[in-house]
């Protein structure tokens, strides 16, 4: 039985008499557990994409079923991490936190598990000393991190990640890499990235799905990453399979699909 | 000029504040004095001065100003109004004609001779209930124009052209209607509060981020939850700005309204002074009136930022 399977997706955009097709027959199935990337050039519909699964927005035609389910609307058990991690700015760490939690689990955890809860996801992230602070007094790593707390605060079934290091520095992003290495590792969650990061596709993923250009844009190929966990990515650098993978993503981006209108 | 220096040093040990203070106030009435009196305590006493300057620098910085313009404004007003043909009275002729109501504002010699901080309070009272009900109409209403764009269509065309009428222009109106002078007059005040009130409101809901309105659906927040966890704080400073600008159009209309309805209240105390030519109180109900303002304006404004701590910088 699949866990997440995106059956025939199309999505296309009306504004007035004209259509914008910007996703065309997606299919894809992700097993529990898995850690899927999805690559492409900006403007492929990657984000379209993520959104459909988190229900955000509506499929023309096709549909995606979660546990033989349909998903037709947004949920909790479709956390999404945000690109610019959309921490309510009036709230601190705590309570953006709080928010997500006491929504989830107000019924079924009590006021003391729910604190428990909260401050063991902070934790995770490594946000727990920062927790009565506001999203304006940390940093923009720090941010994200707390958005990711939040993601996984609700125990979602598939955690999609939209580009969530896209605003980093390099040093911050692969700190972040490997707490979210550590934390797929240690929670088992499945996972679903956007990236135009090739590096980070490679070293993150059991697969990279990696789209054509739009309009109209196809899941192009999908590339198994047979690389043993945990992955150290100093160990990687000269590893030969990490290699291959990096550049068959890096041949499909640029050799076959290279960006149009940037070339 | 030796026997002023001893003094000066005294009385600057004694109260620097307030010798610094009085010492600024005569550079103004006196500038023949200034290098005198300004020299002389901080030569003097030097390490009293050292550790009160830090503090009492800013304070000096924005304090002195404003009471020089002041003294200027009435030193002007003095000249230009002691001729014999001047038809207003000159600031020294109001401060012999209406000293009680400055000194004594919370007297009471019956039902009509009360002091101005009575008949003060008797129209904030009517701001508060008029305007009470406008904020909470008005964020109301604001936020279903917000959030629905029908009601947006359906409403908006109709309330920018209500919006336009002028407060006194509801009052006959509002006395038919209610057939006594105490509601129309908290009705006007209402319809002339609620208008910035709603649009500041539907602005602030329209600008809603739509990551925050994806972070709520994604947590399936209900409507209710929606409205004070996200929309009310996001929407804060925008509701905030409605609200500064009603409390001021408020205060504008209930002097005008109490004019024509009569009864207690400051309106009333100045048109009442009109009809008996007490030009002195009329204008001193005029600074109370001002005052008044200001500090609803600051009032609601410090409100605001206290409310919306940390929202303003994202």
């Amino acid at each position: 039985m699949s866990y997440l399977k995106i059956d025939h997706v199309d999505k296309s955009f009306q504004r007035g008499a004209a259509t914008t097709e910007v996703l065309k027959d997606i299919n894809l199935v992700i097993d529990k557990g898995e850690y899927v990337s999805i690559i492409g050039h900006s403007g492929c519909g990657k984000s379209t994409l993520l959104n459909i699964i988190a229900g955000l927005t509506p499929v023309s035609k096709g549909a995606v079923l979660l546990e033989d389910k349909e998903v037709s609307e947004p949920g909790p058990e479709r956390a999404v991490v945000f690109q610019n991690h959309s921490l309510l700015p009036w709230l601190s760490v705590y309570d953006n936190v709080a928010l997500a939690v006491n929504k989830v689990f107000g019924r079924t955890k009590s006021r003391a598990e729910r604190h428990d809860w909260i401050m063991h996801n902070l934790d995770l992230v490594q946000m727990g000393h920062a927790s009565d602070k506001r999203p304006a007094e940390i940093s923009g790593g720090m941010k994200q991190r707390v958005g990711i707390a939040r993601g996984l605060s609700m125990q979602p079934k598939i955690l999609l990640l939209d580009e969530p290091f896209g605003a980093l520095d390099a040093l911050t992003r692969a700190h972040l890499q490997d707490s979210v290495m550590q934390i797929h590792a240690a929670l088992g969650n499945t996972m679903i990235m956007i990236t135009h990061d090739v590096d980070e596709a490679v070293l993150l993923s059991d697969r990279i799905v990696m789209m054509t250009n739009g309009p109209s844009a196809r899941i192009g190929e999908v590339l198994q990453v047979d690389l043993a966990r945990p992955r150290k990515r100093l160990e990687l650098v000269s590893d030969r399979s990490y290699i291959a993978a990096r550049e068959a993503v890096l041949k499909f981006l640029y050799e076959r699909h290279r960006f149009v209108e940037a070339a | 000029m030796s026997i002023t220096s001893i003094e000066a040093i005294e009385r600057s040990n004694g109260m620097g504040q307030a010798v610094l203070k009085e010492a600024d106030a005569k550079i103004v009435a006196l500038p023949a004095a200034k290098a005198q009196v300004v020299s002389l305590p901080q030569a003097a006493g030097k390490p009293l001065m050292a550790r009160i300057l830090p503090w009492l620098r800013p304070i000096l910085q924005n304090v002195v100003p404003p009471l020089i313009t002041v003294a200027l404004i009435l030193l002007f007003w003095q000249i230009a109004a002691s001729g014999p043909q001047s038809s207003l009275p000159p600031p020294t002729k109001i401060w012999d004609e209406a000293k009680d109501l400055i000194t004594e504002p919370f007297y009471w010699a019956g039902t009509q001779d009360i002091g101005l901080g009575w008949r003060i309070l008797v129209s904030l009272q009517r701001v508060a209930i008029g305007f009470g009900l406008a904020a909470i109409a008005g964020v109301l209403v604001g936020a279903l124009i917000g959030q629905s764009i029908w009601a947006m269509r359906g409403l908006d065309p109709v309330f920018q052209v209500l919006r336009t009428v002028p407060p006194l222009a509801w009052l006959p109106l509002s006395l038919a209607a209610f057939r006594d002078s105490q509601p129309s007059a908290i009705f006007v005040i209402f319809i002339t509060a609620i208008w910035p009130v709603i649009i500041n409101t539907a602005v602030g809901i329209r600008n809603i981020p739509q990551d925050y309105r994806n972070v709520a659906q994604v947590l399936r927040l209900n409507q209710v939850e929606f409205f004070f966890k996200i929309m009310v704080p996001s929407a804060a400073p925008y509701i905030f700005t409605g609200l500064r600008i009603g409390v001021g159009l408020s205060w504008l209309a209930i002097v005008a309204a109490e004019m024509l309805t009569g009864g207690v209240g400051i309106g009333f105390f100045i048109w009442d002074a009109w009809n008996s030519s007490r030009l002195s109180d009329i204008i001193v109900a005029l600074i109370y009136i001002g005052v008044v303002g200001f500090i609803l304006d600051r009032l609601v404004a410090f409100i605001g930022t206290v409310v919306t701590r940390g929202t303003v910088v994202n």
